[in-house]
């Protein structure tokens, strides 16, 4: 991909965080911020790429360590998302 | 050329777009708390897809060239296989165990814990970029004559890197600091250094210098100043904005965290990376905007910070005045009495912990045939939504519970306003009184409710902005003073 289509998904992708953004209900904005956080680790995908590369002991073992800093948001993330998003409960079954 | 490097196949290309989607996907899930769990699967699966793709296409091999490894013609490096299998396993039991167990009262903390672990990510993934731009497809390897041959990076990419390592290192030392705020392990008053903007804003022309001066000379010191003085600067912008001001913070370093991912996706070229960067870097913004929205002020005043440091010496002239103070027994009557009771909790109630007693009582007035709801104003607690899950994991029904602009045309009709850890939200002054720190903020309008519940553990004492409030001394108001969740337990012995 060049530079110019990069730049393009960014900017479209900027826009589209703005529409679904303003679309969440405020009662879910933690979960909001806990959910973003999770997957704003996907800069596990560099970590990744930096740990399974020959060439530099230091850069492989600075990936490594950042595959498990982003791994525990990964995991901690979705996870405590899951939590909280289970006890949003509705008047009717609020026995559930 | 650099770019050739980039070339990847296109089921690649597409699976990182699908991961992509399935983000955008999650988000969207949380427009509604039915759909909302669908929604976070949907972003598990997500990042499921970004990071086998990944490992399928990047797996470690026993060749030096990343080249070879594209092809997969050598043997698998099993060694280095395991140790990165090793680093996610022990990052999800940590992620895990901590999930588990945390208190939903130390939600804000643990948030902000996160975002300074995205920081650092990003950090280490940059350093790895620039000590090994091969690997990241981002190098040139150049053989000029008479010299030993040296790897470039391209200009773009170290533009690309440099702003990602900064970003990441301002989230990392920012969330630090947050998280010490929000944790109780420092103070949560503003720090004021003499001549911080000057400091500030040196600090932050001297980073985006290098890092225009990083695009023409890639020596190791540019990069690791520019890392140095990120961190110093993430440090320096957190610690004079005070606790009441934490809600925007956090939503501010959710924002950072987010371009920092997407600044490294440019690094990789990686869409992915990309989209999940505009999306959490939109979500954060956004959040600040409502934020500051909530408490009427610019979003660079709120950076500026020492909010609250200044104001609390401006209201001199509070001397005793005459209030009303109650019993839990009288509250227990006049709110058995009453047809509807409106519950406005605060960040109080997230300290005293008194959501499950709270709950307790409204299910006993319930039971009286009292209508009982409850009025979340945006900026109530440390973060976005704060009330919202403490509320809602004492089982609180979520349809019972009200943003500010549904329910403030409710007050003139309700009985009584039972005020719980909540303070500048309720002041009236922010509507009358243009001299008032809080002047122009929208506030809950509880002074229209037949008679004011205020729980409060004593007289002296303002909210955060420092600021008397009127509603204290008003005939129809009663001041109940204790902690907030002895209060209630009282009033639920009471009406029991």
């Amino acid at each position: 991909m060049d530079l110019i289509s990069i730049v393009s998904i960014f900017v479209l992708a900027c826009f589209v965080g703005y529409f679904v953004v303003w679309s969440v209900t405020p009662a879910l904005h933690t979960p909001l911020m806990a959910v973003t956080n999770a997957i704003s680790s996907v800069i596990i995908v560099g970590a990744l790429i930096a740990a399974a590369a020959a060439g530099s002991a230091l850069a492989k073992w600075l990936g490594l360590l950042a595959v498990v800093l982003a791994s525990i948001n990964i995991f901690g993330g979705f996870a405590v998302t899951s939590r909280m998003l289970g006890m949003y409960k509705k008047k009717e079954r609020k026995d559930a | 050329m650099p770019e050739a490097v980039h070339e990847q196949p296109a089921w690649v290309l597409l699976a990182y777009l699908a991961a992509g989607v399935c983000f955008i996907l999650a988000l969207r899930g949380l427009s509604h708390p039915e759909t909302s769990q669908r929604g976070n699967r949907l972003g598990m699966i997500g990042m499921a897809i970004a990071v086998v793709t990944t490992l399928v296409t990047h797996l470690p091999s026993t060749a030096s060239l990343p080249r070879d490894m594209l092809f997969g013609n050598d043997g698998v490096d099993w060694i280095t296989l395991a140790q990165i299998l090793g680093a996610v396993a022990l990052g999800a039991a940590i992620g895990l165990a901590t999930a588990r167990r945390i208190a939903m009262t130390a939600m804000p903390q643990l948030v902000a814990a996160f975002h300074s672990l995205v920081g650092l990510a990003a950090v280490l993934v940059g350093a790895a970029a620039f000590l090994n731009p091969e690997a990241f497809g981002i190098a040139a390897r150049i053989t000029p004559i008479a010299s030993p041959s040296f790897l470039s990076i391209d200009p773009v990419s170290r533009i690309e890197l440099g702003l990602g390592v900064a970003i990441g290192a301002i989230t990392f030392s920012g969330s630090v600091i947050a998280f010490l705020k929000l944790n109780g392990n420092m103070g949560g008053a503003p720090i004021l250094l003499p001549g911080r903007h000057l400091i500030n804003l040196g600090t932050l022309a001297a980073i985006l210098g290098l890092i225009a001066y990083f695009t023409v000379d890639q020596s190791p010191w540019v990069f690791w100043t520019v890392t140095a003085l990120s961190f110093a600067i993430g440090f320096l912008l957190i610690i004079p904005i005070g606790g009441a001001d934490m809600p925007v913070v956090v939503s501010m370093l959710n924002s950072y965290s987010g371009w920092a991912a997407a600044a490294m996706g440019f690094t990789l070229h990686n869409s992915a990376m990309i989209i999940t960067g505009a999306l959490v870097g939109s979500s954060g913004a956004i959040l600040s905007y409502i934020m500051c929205r909530a408490m009427n002020r610019s979003f660079l005043s709120v950076i500026a910070g020492g909010f609250g440091a200044v104001a609390s010496s401006g209201g001199g002239e509070v001397i005793d005045r005459p209030y009303k103070r109650g019993s839990a027994e009288d509250a227990a009557f006049l709110m058995k009495q009453a047809d509807q009771v409106v519950i406005i909790p605060g960040y109080g109630m997230a300290v005293a912990q008194a959501q499950h007693a709270l709950r307790e009582m409204a299910d006993q007035l319930k039971a009286e045939g009292v209508r009982v709801k409850y009025a979340i104003h945006p900026v109530a607690g440390r973060m976005p939504g704060h009330m919202n899950v403490l509320l809602a994991e004492a089982n609180v029904p979520y349809d019972e519970v009200f943003e500010l602009e549904d329910i403030n045309s409710e007050f003139a009709q309700t009985d009584v306003a039972f005020v719980i850890g909540a303070n500048d939200v309720t002041n009236p002054a922010a509507k009358t009184d243009k001299t008032s720190p809080i002047y122009g903020m929208p506030v809950l309008d509880v002074e229209k409710a037949r008679t004011v519940l205020f729980i409060k553990r004593s007289m002296g004492g303002a909210g955060y902005a420092g600021v008397d409030n009127e509603l204290f001394y008003r005939d129809n108001t009663m001041m109940l003073l204790a902690d907030a969740k002895k209060m209630v337990e009282e009033v639920v012995k009471a009406l029991g």
